[in-house]
């Protein structure tokens, strides 16, 4: 492989700053500026700003050196199971920056904003149509803020039966995202592990075990996070029902199922939807994303203020939502994330959404199946079709060699290759979690599983190569340890020397 | 075939799915759901339209868009919590970058080093503007960022109480709100005076007692108003042993003391002022700043990237610090449930803050504050117009009241349309007793003349 990436040692901005220089440029006033400083009350005037000053070349070269220290979907094959990342058409970034979008004030009267709450609406009753749900709320930033929204209105439901003294606990598997524990307690719930089964499904006995009155209701991610499809979901959906609770599904791995099973048919009454994710656009390095969520009939009265709607004329923020749990962010929504979905939806059209969970699931079966099975392991339900992902244990591999899941990762970051999803779900040891997607050519996939086989082989004959890596990064591994440790954090330029 | 590919399947062609379930050794695809129930399979399409060509969604899609209103044919003054600022080319042109945009976040840092640290300096930036010691790397948007605020300051502080005064951003206080009840939080709010618009400083000292884990204030206020008793404010909360949380608009800080020189202890803000585009509201970028102390840090929400060295010691690096905070590790009892930030607009604001400088946002800060002055002196000369509202000196955001019988600020609102400017907040929506009263905004990138088709249109309104 002659793959290289760029290494630049590229100082900080403080260290490029110099006093003299600045990289913007302001329209000249006719009027005294100097006239407003006297204003500000002496006490409250700022002295001095410890800002780094630098001028528009620099600040340009600085970022671009950056940029190009950094692995990216466009670069090439990206398969983080559990965070599905495929290729962003470019089409939906250009339409995103549109000047009749970048340029909306929040606060416009709704007549000024036909265009894009036209957008919105149309949206959200697509996203409505794809998971079986009554309508969408397109307000949460990202799916943890998804999470976190109908776990609310789990708790409202719940306070408007009178129950929210008794009612408190959220069943969640061992193996789901960290988000949703995190997100129900947040919410005010009381976390319930329920523990996964001998075919890597939820444990239907300890669930039925953990049921009680205090019940609030399920997360639950379908497929699960080993990329299998909780096959017993209507049995799940009616015990929780029966109970008084409410299903809640987390959408993060829905790119396997689109056009083919909907969540609200599966019996959920709250549905997220990662549109990073299942909705092709870009994850920024972290962010922005968006976490629309479709609820049944029975919940629409509770949905966060505003809801954009129609009255047959005009497109229009409804804030007259009976029992809403109120508002959930300062505006309404991810916009410029929206429309990129909005861009995908069009794009792929009624006859190929079910084309992306179709392919999607192939290329991970595929992938799977070109794997040295004696070297990764496939825990649980054997001879079952994984979905858009699988997760296989490396544990013979450190057994043989003393190699490991993360120094497997660091070994394919050397090859050009993005790691996999690395020791989680945490009941698999050592484990990788790959997720292609449906936007690998196949010759990719190839090269993939031939790059970890390669590793694999590697890792016995020669382990110290593996462990020290990875060299042709713009890096060498680094020491994170030291980063998070007391004595040598450092999260502030401040005090570098 | 055309119609049977798709742009964005590669291996959809029928030989290569072919090749693909022959190493399978299955049959159709189909064989892959086997293990999915057949009564939860879907059996109908869905009812959205069919697929179309990248051009006739351009064209649908730019078609619609086009019915919005926005500069230069509409002027906005618009502002409160987002406001129409220029966004320089750079600051556009880096974060279209497609290493940095279609990059997940940093799990595995040896090839993430670009937006780790670019994220350290927005990190770094950000003390420097706010005079804190640690930034994350961001939350969602200002509002979501003063919710984690007061339970960061309830966990560190084991107390139940939060008192803010009800001239906060009013969608700021709800959204507050709405993450403090869950977690048993009582949030006090106290009045303001009605004259300079500042928080009423009597009623928010009767209401700190040792209850109290934090008081929420902003600085500048929802009206725009310079809060002028800071310090006494905090050296009353720190005496009973509360946490000081200041919002901000960072523009502002060009000019004003930063909330680290008057005592607070956790900074809050919205960033879009610093090279985002309004973009009806979202994507936002929530700032999240505080002191130095070392437990403190540790209830903080949110991304921390930190510096480090390579394992050889050699280099200098950058990584993501203390996920032991974090829910993928800590799960139930992680400080947040965030994960997905809005880590590219923090980009975005880091470009924007080294194109400014120290020079730069002192500069641009003043700009913004002639501005707008200018313009409320031009207003209070048209009869019937009270403008600034409130007394104390503001910045950027101001108060316009209309003392002329007949007119409502609701109407001014609508009406101003009729001239192509979008300007004038009700502020009746939200306060009863500021039944004519407005807000309106004005920034850098308005020009004199925008500012006399302002007055004329008001003038033309209340006439």
């Amino acid at each position: 492989m002659g793959f290289k990436q760029a290494t630049w040692d590229e100082p900080l901005l403080i260290e490029l700053g110099k006093e003299g220089r600045c990289g913007y440029s302001l329209p000249k006033v006719d009027g005294d500026l100097e006239s407003v400083v006297k204003l500000i009350p002496e006490r409250l005037l700022r002295k001095d700003i410890p800002l780094p000053s630098l001028s528009e070349p620099q600040v340009v070269r600085h970022f671009v050196r950056l940029s190009q220290m950094n692995y990216c979907v466009d670069l090439g094959m990206y398969p983080l199971g559990s965070c599905t990342m495929k290729y962003n058409p470019k089409i939906a970034e250009r339409i995103a920056s549109d000047p009749h979008l970048t340029r909306l004030h929040p606060y416009q009267p709704v007549e000024t904003v036909q265009g894009i709450l036209e957008i919105m609406y149309n949206l959200s009753k697509m996203l409505a149509e794809i998971t079986g749900t009554a309508k969408v709320t397109l307000a949460p930033a990202a799916g943890a803020h998804g999470e976190f929204v109908g776990c609310l209105i789990i708790r409202a439901y719940i306070k408007d039966k009178g129950e929210l003294k008794v009612r408190n606990e959220m069943l969640i598997p061992e193996s789901a995202h960290g988000t949703n524990p995190a997100s129900a307690v947040m919410a005010g719930f009381k976390v319930v592990k329920i523990p996964t089964d001998e075919e890597g499904l939820v444990d239907i006995e300890a669930l039925k075990a953990a049921i009680s009155q205090r019940t609030a209701g399920m997360m639950l991610t379908v497929p699960n996070t080993l990329g299998l499809f909780e096959r017993r979901v209507e049995e799940i959906s009616k015990i929780i029902h029966e109970a008084g609770g409410l299903m809640y599904y987390d959408g993060a791995n829905m790119n396997a199922l689109l056009g083919r099973v909907r969540p609200g048919d599966m019996g959920f009454d709250i549905v997220h939807m990662n549109l990073h994710k299942t909705f092709a656009t870009p994850h920024g390095g972290g962010g922005p994303g968006s976490g629309p969520l479709g609820v049944s009939k029975e919940l629409v009265d509770f949905l966060p203020v505003p809801l954009v709607d129609y009255d047959g004329e005009k497109y229009f923020l409804n804030y007259n939502i009976p029992k809403t749990i109120g508002r959930i962010k300062g505006f309404y929504g991810n916009i410029s994330v929206l429309i990129k979905a909005y861009t995908y939806i069009l794009m792929v059209g009624s006859d190929k959404l079910k084309e992306i969970s179709n392919q999607s699931v192939l290329a991970s079966n595929y992938l799977l199946s070109n794997l040295n099975s004696s070297m990764y392991l496939l825990p649980y339900s054997k001879g079952i079709p994984r979905k858009h992902e699988f997760v296989v244990s490396a544990k013979p591999i450190q057994m043989k060699s003393g190699v490991r899941a993360m120094d497997i990762a660091k070994s394919l970051l050397d090859l050009s290759l993005h790691a996999p999803t690395i020791y989680f779900p945490l009941i698999v040891d050592e484990a990788l979690m790959i997720e292609p997607t449906e936007t690998e050519p196949m010759e990719n996939l190839d090269e993939y599983a031939k790059a970890l086989n390669t590793i694999a082989h590697q890792a016995e004959e020669d382990p110290q190569r593996i462990i020290d890596a990875p060299i042709n990064t713009s890096i060498k591994r680094l020491d994170e340890v030291k980063a998070s440790h007391p004595l040598t954090m450092k999260l502030n330029w401040r005090g570098l020397k | 075939m055309l119609e049977d590919r798709h742009p964005y399947l590669p291996n959809l062609d029928k030989r290569i799915t072919q090749q693909m379930l022959n190493r399978l050794k299955i049959d159709s695809i189909d064989d892959l759901f086997r293990d999915i129930p057949e009564s939860l399979v879907l059996k109908k399409r869905l009812n959205l339209p069919e697929g179309k060509s990248e051009l006739e969604v351009k064209k649908h899609i730019e078609e619609t868009l086009a019915k919005n209103k926005v500069y230069p044919e509409y002027l906005c003054f618009l502002g409160g919590g987002v406001w129409p600022h220029y966004v320089p080319a750079v600051v556009d042109e880096i974060v279209s970058r497609s290493e940095f945009y279609t990059s997940y976040t940093p799990y595995q840092p040896e090839i993430s080093q670009g937006v780790l640290q670019a994220l350290f300096e927005y990190q770094s930036l950000i003390c420097d503007l706010t005079a804190m010691d640690v930034a994350n790397s961001s939350m969602y948007d200002w509002a979501t960022a003063v919710g984690e605020a007061c339970r960061m300051a309830v966990r560190f502080k084991k107390r139940s109480r939060i008192v803010t005064s009800r001239n906060i951003g009013p969608e700021r206080f709800e959204v507050m709100k709405n993450l403090c009840e869950p977690a048993g939080i009582d949030v006090d709010v106290v009045g303001f005076d009605l004259e300079t618009g500042e928080t009423d400083l009597s009623q928010l000292l009767a209401a700190i007692n040792d209850d109290v884990a934090a008081i929420y204030l902003e600085n500048p206020n929802f009206f725009g108003v310079i809060e002028s008793k800071v310090f006494e404010i905090a050296d009353a909360i720190h005496s009973k042993g509360g946490l000081f949380i200041v919002g901000v608009d960072p523009l502002s800080l060009g000019l004003l003391k930063p909330p680290g020189e008057y005592g607070a202890d956790i900074v809050v803000g919205e960033g879009q002022p610093l090279g985002l585009h309004m973009n009806y509201g979202g994507p936002l970028l929530g700032i999240f700043a505080c002191k130095g102390d070392q437990n403190l840090i540790r209830q903080m929400p949110g991304r921390i990237i930190g510096m480090t060295t390579s394992k050889d010691g050699t280099r200098r690096g950058y990584c993501m610090v203390l996920q032991t905070r974090e829910q993928h590790i800590r799960r139930e009892n992680a400080t947040s449930n965030i994960c997905t930030n809005e880590a590219l607009c923090a980009i975005a604001a880091a470009v924007y803050l080294s194109l400014l400088g120290s020079e730069g946002l002192r500069e641009l800060s003043k700009l913004i504050m002639y501005n707008s002055h200018y313009a409320s002196k031009l207003l209070s000369e048209i009869r019937g117009i009270k403008s600034p509202y409130f007394t104390s000196t503001f910045f950027k955001d101001f108060t316009l009241g209309i003392t002329k019988d007949g007119v409502s600020a609701e109407e001014l609102h609508k009406r101003l349309v009729e001239y192509r400017i979008l300007g004038g907040l009700p502020l009746s929506r939200y306060y009863e007793e500021l039944s004519n009263v407005a807000l309106f905004s004005v920034t850098e990138i308005h020009t004199k003349e925008d500012i006399q088709r302002l007055v004329d249109a008001v003038g033309k309104v209340v006439s």
